[in-house]
């Protein structure tokens, strides 16, 4: 009973943050309710009992993608009162395609068993953390380093992109330096004493 | 009152469309669009990690993770574009980019 009344809290809240994600005039606000989203999605996991996903949704998502989106929402300088222009032309096309894809979904989600393949044997002294260190790191290695191969690429591309060189701006090269060479920059001249 | 699999699997329906929607809602904005698309991702999240609980299955986790890492590769790649784009146009509005039209 008070799982299912925190399982409706949880997902009345996160509902309402997507909600105001999509509808919220200031991307800043945006950004917050995304937040708050996350939380409690954190919380809902915690209630299915993943505590290990739960923390690394925590970590992951607020410490790091949340961050990243505030930080860029408040280095560009935008005008918000022009953003919301296009907002009534695309209300009736969107809404109908989201609602065809909801009762697509909902009638997916109750079409049939969706429990035929459930695992019963029931084995709860091992912790979650446990279990998904067991499977992620014998039997998923190799997706696992794959993973961390496209996080070093999305973070050299990251950097690679917003790189710039300023014109104009003195810096140390030290290329040139160390290639710079006596004689290509002093030359002795003779010169007749008068 | 028991909460079942198909609650978990309505959640994440609910969510699943509002994100497809804010992309629709949202054109004159990349970082709302962006945003929705971690919406959608957090949804499916919420489905691998209810269908793991339920089936007793610890697989569908590992795939969140998985998830998780493509959604912050994709959000760190995602801005670092739009920071360039905002650099030399001006402006994040999607109906504006129509440079590459032959």
């Amino acid at each position: 009973m008070v799982t299912s009344l925190f399982f409706y809290l949880f997902s009345f809240i996160i509902t309402a943050c997507a909600v105001m994600v999509i509808s919220s005039r200031n991307p800043v606000h945006s950004v917050l309710f995304l937040i708050l989203a996350f939380f409690n999605s954190g919380a809902l996991f915690v209630i299915l009992g993943a505590e290990f996903l739960a923390m690394m949704l925590v970590i992951v998502y607020v410490g790091a993608v949340a961050v990243l989106f505030l930080f860029v929402v408040m280095m560009l300088n935008i005008n918000f009162s022009k953003i919301k222009e296009g907002f009534q032309k695309y209300f009736p096309i969107g809404s109908l395609i989201g609602f065809i894809l909801f009762i697509e979904i909902i009638l997916m989600v109750f079409s049939g068993d969706l429990l035929v393949n459930k695992n019963n044997e029931l084995n709860d002294n091992i912790p979650n953390t446990h279990k998904i260190g067991s499977l992620l790191y014998t039997e998923y290695i190799y997706v696992f380093q794959l993973s961390g191969l496209i996080l070093l690429v999305a973070m050299v591309g990251a950097i690679v992109l917003t790189l710039r060189e300023r014109p104009g701006v003195k810096k140390q090269d030290i290329i040139s330096q160390n290639t710079r060479k006596v004689s290509d920059v002093i030359s002795i001249v003779k010169k007749e004493s008068s | 009152m028991i909460v079942s699999l198909e609650h978990y699997l309505c959640l994440s329906a609910v969510l699943f469309t509002l994100g497809v929607f804010g992309i629709f809602l949202n054109r004159k904005n990349v970082i709302t669009i962006l945003m929705s698309i971690e919406l959608m991702l957090l949804a499916v999240n919420i489905n691998l990690v209810s269908f793991s609980s339920y089936l007793n299955d610890i697989q569908g986790q590992i795939f969140t993770i998985f998830v998780l890492t493509v959604a912050a590769a994709e959000a760190a790649i995602g801005l670092a574009i739009l920071v360039i784009y905002y650099r030399n146009s001006g402006s994040i509005s999607v109906e504006e980019i129509n440079k590459l039209r032959g």
